[in-house]
């Protein structure tokens, strides 16, 4: 396969940046795009020009380090991460942009590879359940019904990737956010923190300059591990429910 | 001319901190004999956490709650990245919540069993008690192991072992368990316990009269080396498979923090014992950049075959019943699909270098699910495997429903790493190594869903509690900083390392060197190794290396966001490591576990062991690049397991 | 509480989700109470003349009407305020755009922000014509509903302004009820086609009600 890509280059945090051409040859359809990536990396340190920075790691779909919108989509055509994206997506002779994810709570850092720490910080802020290592009792001691087991599995299989971020429009990191909250606040261990959990991290999501949700979708649409929209309405919920229980104390 | 395989043997080590006495009570005594460091002064001292996977994101978190003063690194943008998160299978814990016969002891048992006499009983039998406390612990934490009805942990069986102790979340066991441990880190963080520095890697080791007292790193955003002094070091930095170009590691996983700390004089132990997993997706070309693992339950109902005759490229649909070999079935009547790990890699590659591999370039075999589809039915299997089957079509585009799915081995884990005592410390002292960095507890083999287990024990239990010692005894009242002549040297080489690597503008690029570094190793330090291949491949390193430093080209600054420069500078240490890779495997003319000597071999071409000759644990010294280096030999004594020849025909 | 609600983007959508029930009620009962037009003049007028003497004797001439004006205006600024100081928000939490432009369903957003600006200034255009008159276009009389509703739809413009205005009313409820449900918290996976089922019938049955008084005016059937 031909192919013709167009890639943001941007020098560094403070650089200004602009798409830039580049071709690529001989791209077999069974590569991974960041494959493709490479091929094209190697071709340009040889031309002595600096290769495209982009973020990548386990290339299997877990580690959540990929971060490419492709064509206007957060990890490109299919859902899934970028690194599972295969060529044979696209056509021979096909135009292909690459940008990094936007949103003013990830600057680029270079290229294709934005600033992901505000996500730490929100987990920071509450996203965990306080349990000192040695102070655990017996796993049996608190059983969980298979549901809510497999309710805080489904949330916490986020990966924390941001393609709900990059792909919504208001830049909102409302779906990240609630799968945290959701997992940790259905089960019984999680209980305890449960109200201080949503408020801190919701306070913490807004003063890291996300914006909010206005219900658009595309959040769910993008996120590669399935995360439903409702579970930002399952937030929701909890945000309310912890408001009226603080307003009572 | 001296060449690096003449090696020289110096002193035995050995593990002076295993207490004596009946092996259940060791831990306890040990944990007693420990010096304790007053909970007001934990504050005072500082440790150095690098990484934050399974092993450094749960000794990071505990350290901190202890009250130590934590500073951690990883070359990921968050620690939440590390490559645990990958792990699929599950983690064992001897609960026997099935009531199957399970208990400690067996663990243990299965355990050194599994790793083919090559591993340290005390430990082992330790990772067996607090095995059970790692459940709790993640439980605690909200960690959403899968469950039954009842509400209670759903167990299943993996690995061959013939009770059902691995617990696990769907197949993402690995990334649940991390991301509770990174909660924990978060939590420290969040409270001020830690000083998390994400995209930092860590480039060399700081020993000052004699211990760890720092590291070098390289802020990978602007550039910038900086030094960070502790009173004690931890690697967490996992293992090196990376050396071998394509391999189920994370493409940046690598072995700089291990292999500079052994130049620094870490023993590295074991190097050549290498796990290679039996069912990943194959190669497509050229550009393959990594290969991916499928959970091994795949072979509990898949069959595995290749053509009768070489050279048959028929589609696998038009080959006839009575042409396809089942090589497996064939071979190891008794076992069949399921033998171990090992047996079932060197048999693929074996099948495939006489000529009968299947698919691009004749490097798989097929793992036919037709028998357990008409068998079972459909939806039983997609019931069973439907994510896994989902992945295989994402990768290869091949529908596993209906044509079979090709699989080859992919170095996977190494069990080799720095070598440690009882209490997890290097022979430097001050500087830990835990998880898959260190020689650990697996032997020259590990069993399925025992990585996870060792990581958090080690990091949540075992170093907590052991560094606890080596910090009450060794209270530092000498400050080091920049100023001091060795952080200077330190710092200096690491600089000209950089700017070596920087000012060569040769005409080859890194991924280059490392493929060709990768093939060598797979083909000669593989799955199959012989005295003529790994001298071979001892002749061809340094010239591999000599080519690197008088061709390498690398763009950019230093001073900048260089992945480039990351890259190179990891291949500079895969270059000697792999050199001792191969020495180790020459030197042990033994075959065991993951390293199979064709020399080696009974009369049915399975692994032969010499227990009396090779019955020890391999601690390598470094004596300079390219420098014979000595070997320390750590006798293996096994007082309650018996050595006994592995047999699956 | 009130502190926690207004600074956090979850209480100010609340705020909006609150707010926004509170006018689609009036929606419903305004609508209803349109629909009298058509059974003539003096039925018109009377619900007119009932609407200021509701509550009577408890309540003086016109005071439920004021509160019910008082909660409304409440109500529309609180959304209306909230709407601003989110979208705000938005806009600056997505300085720069894609290269790359693709259609995406961001439509319901973008049609929310310019729906409420357009029902907005319809509000203001809507009280100046038939609550005080001044921009009326024929002679206004208080006390006469009828005859100032039928001279309003007498005029193109009039006819325009308020059709476009309704079907703003329309996709605004479509969304903005079901969206309102999911903020509150109210949508599940089994509840979401009730909840979407319930806001496309009201999102219709409000525009056909709205609309069905211009287009009375215009075929004839109220003069």
């Amino acid at each position: 396969m031909k192919l013709t890509l167009r890639v943001w280059r941007q020098k560094n945090a403070d650089a200004e940046g602009a798409m830039s051409t580049y071709e690529v040859d001989g791209i077999s359809p069974d590569m991974s795009f960041l494959e493709m990536l490479d091929t094209l990396n190697e071709e340009l340190i040889l031309e002595g020009e600096e290769p495209v920075a982009f973020d990548h790691d386990c290339r299997e779909g877990i580690c959540g380090a990929c971060s490419l919108v492709i064509n206007g989509d957060a990890h490109g055509p299919e859902r899934t991460t970028t690194c599972q994206l295969h060529m044979r997506s696209f056509e021979d002779g096909d135009t292909i942009d690459v940008e990094p994810w936007r949103a003013a709570a990830f600057p680029v850092v270079k290229d294709l590879v934005v600033d992901r720490s505000a996500f730490d910080r929100i987990i920071q802020a509450g996203g965990y359940i306080t349990a000192p290592t040695g102070a655990a009792p017996e796993a049996h001691a608190t059983p969980v019904p298979k549901p809510d087991a497999d309710f805080a599995f489904e949330h916490a299989e986020c990966i924390g990737c941001g393609a709900c971020v990059a792909a919504c429009p208001n830049g909102a990191a409302m779906l990240f956010t609630s799968a945290k909250v959701n997992h940790l606040n259905v089960l019984p261990q999680g209980a305890p923190e449960r109200e201080t959990r949503v408020l801190d991290m919701v306070a913490q999501m807004d003063d890291e300059g996300f914006g909010g949700c206005t219900l658009a979708g595309e959040c769910a649409t993008a996120c590669p591990k399935g995360i439903p929209l409702v579970s930002i309405t399952s937030m929701n919920k909890e945000w309310l429910r912890a408001t009226r229980k603080a307003a009572k104390r | 001319m001296t060449t690096y395989a003449d090696y020289t043997t110096g002193e035995p080590v050995a593990d002076t901190k295993a207490p004596a006495g009946p092996v259940n009570e060791r831990w306890d005594t040990r944990r007693f004999e420990a010096k304790l460091v007053n909970p007001a002064n934990r504050r005072k001292q500082t440790v150095i956490v690098v990484g934050t996977g399974l092993a450094g994101g749960s000794a990071g978190a505990t350290l901190a709650e202890q009250g130590y003063r934590v500073v951690q690194f990883c070359y990921q943008d968050s620690p939440r990245r590390a490559h645990s998160i990958a792990a699929q299978g599950g983690i064992n814990a001897a609960k026997n919540y099935r009531n199957d016969g399970d208990s400690i002891h067996r663990l243990f048992y299965d355990t050194v069993k599994g790793g083919d006499f090559r591993s340290r009983e005390s430990n082992v039998h330790r990772l067996a008690q607090i095995s059970v406390e790692i459940i709790d612990q993640c439980v605690a934490q909200g960690v959403p192991f899968a469950r039954e009805y009842g509400g209670l942990l759903d167990t299943r069986s993996f690995g061959g072992v013939q009770v059902s102790r691995t617990f696990y979340a769907r197949g993402q066991t690995g990334q649940q368990l991390l991301l509770g441990a990174y909660q924990a880190l978060s939590r420290q963080i969040a409270a001020g316990g830690i000083e998390m520095h994400p995209r930092t890697e860590m480039l060399d080791l700081i020993v000052v009269d004699g211990r760890a007292r720092g590291i070098v790193a390289r802020d990978l955003i602007t550039g910038k080396i900086g030094t960070y002094f502790a009173d004690a070091v931890v690697l967490a930095s996992g293992g090196y498979g990376n050396v071998f170009y394509l391999s189920t590691n994370a493409m940046n996983s690598n072995a700089t923090a291990v292999w500079r700390a052994h130049r620094r004089g870490a023993y590295f132990a074991n190097p050549c014992f290498t796990q290679i997993h039996p069912t990943c997706i194959p190669r497509t070309g050229d550009h393959q950049s990594k290969l991916t693992l499928m959970s091994e339950s795949l072979r509990n109902d898949g069959r595995i075959w290749v053509p009768k005759a070489k050279g048959d490229d028929r589609p696998p649909n038009k080959i006839p019943e009575d042409e396809r070999d089942y090589y497996l079935e064939r071979i190891y009547p008794s076992f069949g699909n399921l033998v171990p790990r090992d047996i079932a890699s060197r048999a693929a590659k074996n099948v495939c270098d006489e000529g009968r591999g299947v698919g691009p370039g004749g490097q798989g075999v097929y793992l036919d699910f037709a028998d357990a589809i008409k068998r079972m039915g459909r939806e039983a299997v997609e019931a069973k495997y439907g994510n896994l089957f989902d992945m295989y079509q994402r990768i290869t585009d091949e529908d596993p429903y209906k044509v079979p799915m090709r699989i080859y081995p992919a170095v996977h884990y190494t069990m080799g790493g720095l070598w440690v005592d009882y209490d997890l410390q290097t022979t430097i002292p001050g500087l830990f190594a835990i998880g898959e960095a260190n020689f650990s507890d697996h032997g020259a083999n590990r069993l399925g869903a025992s990585a996870l287990m060792q990581g958090l024990a080690d990091g949540y239990f075992v170093l907590p509690a052991t560094i606890n010692d080596y910090l009450a005894r060794n209270p530092h009242k000498d400050e080091v900083d920049d100023a001091h002549p060795v952080v200077q040297e330190v710092l200096a080489e690491t600089e000209d390392r950089l700017n070596l690597l920087l000012s060569v503008d040769g005409d080859r690029t890194p991924d280059s060197f490392h493929r060709e570094l990768g093939e060598l190793m797979w083909e000669f330090c593989g799955m199959a190794r012989t005295d003529s291949g790994l001298r071979k491949a001892l002749e061809r390193i340094p010239q591999i290396r000599e080519e690197f430093w008088r061709r390498i080209k690398v763009p950019g600054t230093g001073e900048e966001f260089n992945q480039s420069l990351e890259k190179a500078n990891r291949i500079v240490d895969y270059l000697e490591l792999a050199e001792l890779m191969c020495l180790d495997a020459l030197h042990r003319a033994e075959s065991c576990g993951g390293h199979f000597r064709e020399e080696s071999q009974t009369p049915d071409g399975e692994a032969a062991r010499k227990d009396d000759e090779f019955g020890y644990a391999a601690a390598w010294e470094f004596t300079g690049t390219g420098e014979a280096p000595t070997l320390h030999k750590e006798d293996l004594v096994f007082e309650y397991v018996h050595p006994t020849q592995r047999s699956y025909a | 509480m009130a502190r926690t609600v207004w600074d956090s983007t979850v209480g100010k959508k609340t705020v909006m989700a609150v707010s926004g029930l509170v006018m689609l009620l009036y929606l419903v009962v305004h609508m209803i109470g349109n629909l009298k037009i058509f059974f003539g003049t003096g039925e018109f007028n009377g619900y007119a003349h009932w609407l200021r003497t509701v509550g009577e004797p408890f309540m003086h001439y016109e005071w439920t009407l004021w509160l019910v004006r008082v909660v409304l205006v409440v109500a529309v600024v609180a959304h209306a305020v909230s709407a601003y100081q989110l979208s705000r928000r938005d806009i600056k939490a997505r300085p720069s755009k894609y290269v790359h432009k693709k259609k995406r369903a961001s439509y319901a957003t973008r049609t929310m922000r310019w729906g409420g600006i357009i029902l907005g200034l319809f509000i203001v255009w809507h009280i100046l014509d038939l609550t005080t008159g001044t921009v009326h276009s024929g002679g206004f009389e208080t006390g006469k509903p009828y005859q100032n509703v039928v001279d309003t739809f007498s005029t193109w413009y009039g006819n325009v302004i308020y059709i476009v205005a309704v079907l703003a009313v329309g996709m605004h409820v479509r969304h903005g009820f079901w969206s309102a449900a999911q903020t509150l918290g109210a949508g599940s996976r089994t509840r979401d086609r009730a909840l979407k089922t319930v806001a496309n019938v009201l999102a219709l049955l409000l525009t056909v009600g709205f609309v069905a008084v211009p287009v009375g005016v215009m075929t004839g059937v109220v003069s």
